[in-house]
């Protein structure tokens, strides 16, 4: 197979065809150039869309309260419910649930330091929130177990406020007046994904305490341990059942508490992704196959254009062999340059792309609400594909190449 | 050398067959210098395409060099046809992508001679022929006597036993196709059997047998006395012209 002389005279061949050349190779590498962008397009979006669903823990669940709707046990619909202390407990005792918190909203708290003030949200919650938000300390700690157990007057602010109030000085460690009541700045967070961080985090226990907010809870925040639909599900039914036996409400009551799944709606989403991959793939054989038709296309009619050659070459002495080993190694050479170059292009553009998202985003875990993410194509599926067209034009023309090959010699010098 | 012995051969063309040779016989010797000549459809390329293993034929035996040629395989025939046969066509054959050397070469490329080598051979038959300041021409930038010119070069680089020529000169003017004819006389000198197929008499009476074909049959041979009377007569013919 390797024999430099017949490498030699295939290379003459290609060099004084150059439009033919181009014709197949350009085939070649436009069909593996679309699917290398199909692939990386259809990647992109995906590992975006996942990226953005890891802003919280993709196991999150909120849980909050709201009016009966159906009339249970003798009592009236529309009786609003409320959360408490308690809740955040039995919710905990549910199998399935992993960290949980119980939330107290205070809208508009006033912070202040020094000369400076603002109104920020406070959320009030226990340790696990962070787990549950995934929120990043950049300095400091979070809340933790004894801040509750003590009702330590400290808080956590976001990284917004603390460029507010503090400015460039040192803010850690100070304290900070929340409605006049100082608090200590133990941490300092941002939450991923998002552009505002103008939360402040305070012990639940403190916050009851202080501002007068007794045992009530407005929404509970958990983690569930669940890979499927239907395991998450069956654990949002036997949270409902829980709280419904505490607050007497109809497991089935939509209205009574509200509950959003995220880990349900990653599924769901994942689910509409892998339909959107599948309708990618489709696209994608469709191009191979527009690719391997043109390959096939122009082979045969590279044969038949060169029956006449095939005839004189066969008049001075060349086997059928050497005839068919001419047309498919000139043909098998060409796909294998231009499916690499077809490769190098599709894949390079990707990555140019990804490159230049990174550049004007920054890193992934700055970025917010990102839909495409490194969006480049498995090297394994590119190779294979390339293999396919080049075997696909190698059939293609090993099928001609055999028929002009075996007809007699003074058949094919009669072609014009 | 070459032995035909009852020759048939017909072409089947949708439901008719077309008997061409009905029963050849014919005995060439090394080194004569032939040319058959016939009327349109009279079966002479046909014979010289069998006599070049470019065709088969139906019936009878062909014996070449003492090798009986039938049926053989494609890749057999291709051997045969590169060891022993040089061709020369009425529309050169040159492969129109490759220089005059290239062209020249390329019997030997089959032979697995190296590429150094043949083309510098190639070169050598080039000068023989008086076209070595053409060597990097390609067919098209040539006239049809340089291109037959080259043709022939191709025909003799593998040093075959025979050259088989249809109608060589049948693409050329008078001049030319003098000038070719006695390229093709030298060759024959060298000991090389020469078979030509022709429908110009001047261009038959250069050669020292004539077969005349009539209906896929061999109507007359023509040598020794009766072939100086048809070159006399040609001759003549020619002079007036």
């Amino acid at each position: 197979m390797f024999d430099i002389d017949k490498w030699q005279e295939i290379l003459a061949t290609i060099k004084k065809n150059k439009m033919r050349t181009f014709l197949t190779g350009f085939s070649v590498a436009w069909g593996i150039f679309m699917l290398m962008i199909l692939l990386g397009s259809g990647n992109g979006l995906s590992n975006g869309v996942a990226a953005n669903f890891m802003n919280d823990a993709v196991n999150a669940m909120w849980i909050w309260t709201g009016e009966t709707t159906i009339p249970y046990e003798g009592m009236k619909s529309g009786r609003p419910i409320q959360f408490h202390n308690q809740d955040q407990e039995i919710v905990q005792k549910v199998s399935g649930v992993g960290a949980s918190s119980g939330r107290y909203f205070m809208g508009n708290t006033r912070y202040s330091y020094l000369k400076e003030s603002g109104e920020y949200t406070t959320i009030t919650c226990q340790p696990e929130l962070k787990e549950v938000e995934n929120l990043i300390l950049n300095e400091g700690r979070f809340i933790n177990q004894i801040d509750i157990l003590q009702n330590r007057k400290v808080v956590v602010i976001g990284a917004d406020i603390k460029t507010a109030l503090f400015k460039d000085s040192v803010a850690l460690g100070e304290y900070v007046n929340v409605n006049m009541v100082p608090f200590k700045v133990v941490g300092i967070c941002t939450e991923p994904g998002s552009t505002r961080n103008r939360n402040a985090y305070m012990p639940l226990s403190t916050a009851q305490m202080i501002f007068s907010g007794s045992n009530r809870l407005h929404n509970l925040a958990l983690t569930i341990d669940a890979s499927t639909l239907e395991e998450s599900q069956a654990i949002e039914e036997k949270i409902r059942t829980a709280l419904g036996k505490q607050h007497k409400f109809d497991p089935k009551d939509e209205g009574a508490i509200g509950l959003y799944n995220k880990l349900e709606n990653y599924i769901q989403t994942m689910k509409i992704f892998q339909a959107i991959k599948i309708f990618i793939w489709i696209i994608g054989i469709g191009t191979l196959i527009a690719g391997i038709v043109g390959v096939s296309n122009i082979m045969l009619i590279v044969v038949k254009e060169r029956t006449k050659e095939i005839g004189i070459r066969k008049a001075i002495g060349a086997s059928p062999s050497s005839v068919i080993g001419l047309i498919l190694l000139e043909s098998i050479m060409i796909t294998t340059i231009a499916g690499y170059i077809g490769l190098v292009l599709g894949t390079g553009l990707m990555e140019m792309i990804n490159y230049f998202m990174m550049q004007s985003a920054g890193p992934v875990s700055d970025q917010s609400e990102t839909i495409f993410l490194n969006p480049t194509v498995d090297i394994n599926i590119a190779i294979y594909s390339t293999l396919l067209l080049i075997i696909a034009g190698a059939i293609a023309g090993y099928i001609p190449a055999k028929r002009a090959a075996s007809i007699k010699p003074i058949v094919a010098l009669r072609d014009e | 050398m070459i032995r035909l012995n009852n020759i048939h051969k017909s072409y089947v063309m949708g439901n008719n067959s077309l008997h061409v040779l009905k029963g050849i016989d014919l005995h060439i010797e090394q080194g004569d210098f032939v040319s058959i000549m016939g009327s349109s459809g009279s079966g002479k390329s046909t014979l010289l395409n069998i006599l070049g293993m470019l065709d088969n034929y139906d019936n009878g035996t062909y014996h070449l060099s003492g090798n009986l040629i039938s049926n053989m395989s494609e890749k057999k025939a291709a051997k045969y046809r590169n060891d022993l046969v040089g061709f020369v066509f009425q529309s050169f054959n040159l492969i129109s992508f490759k220089n005059a050397m290239e062209n020249v070469a390329l019997p030997l490329y089959y032979k697995g001679v190296p590429r150094k080598k043949r083309n510098q051979i190639a070169l050598e038959y080039l000068e023989k022929l008086g076209l070595k300041d053409w060597a990097n021409h390609m067919p098209n930038e040539m006239s049809g006597g340089q291109k037959q010119r080259v043709a022939i070069a191709r025909a003799l680089i593998s040093q075959p036993k025979i050259i088989l020529a249809d109608e060589p000169t049948g693409a050329l003017d008078t001049t030319t196709s003098y000038e070719v004819m006695e390229i093709l006389k030298d060759v024959n000198a060298s000991g090389i059997t020469v078979i030509i197929v022709t429908h110009e008499h001047d261009i038959a009476a250069m050669t020292r047998q004539i077969i005349r074909l009539k209906d896929g049959r061999i109507h007359e041979i023509i040598r020794n006395g009766e072939l100086k009377q048809f070159q006399k007569d040609y001759m003549k013919e020619l002079e007036t012209a």
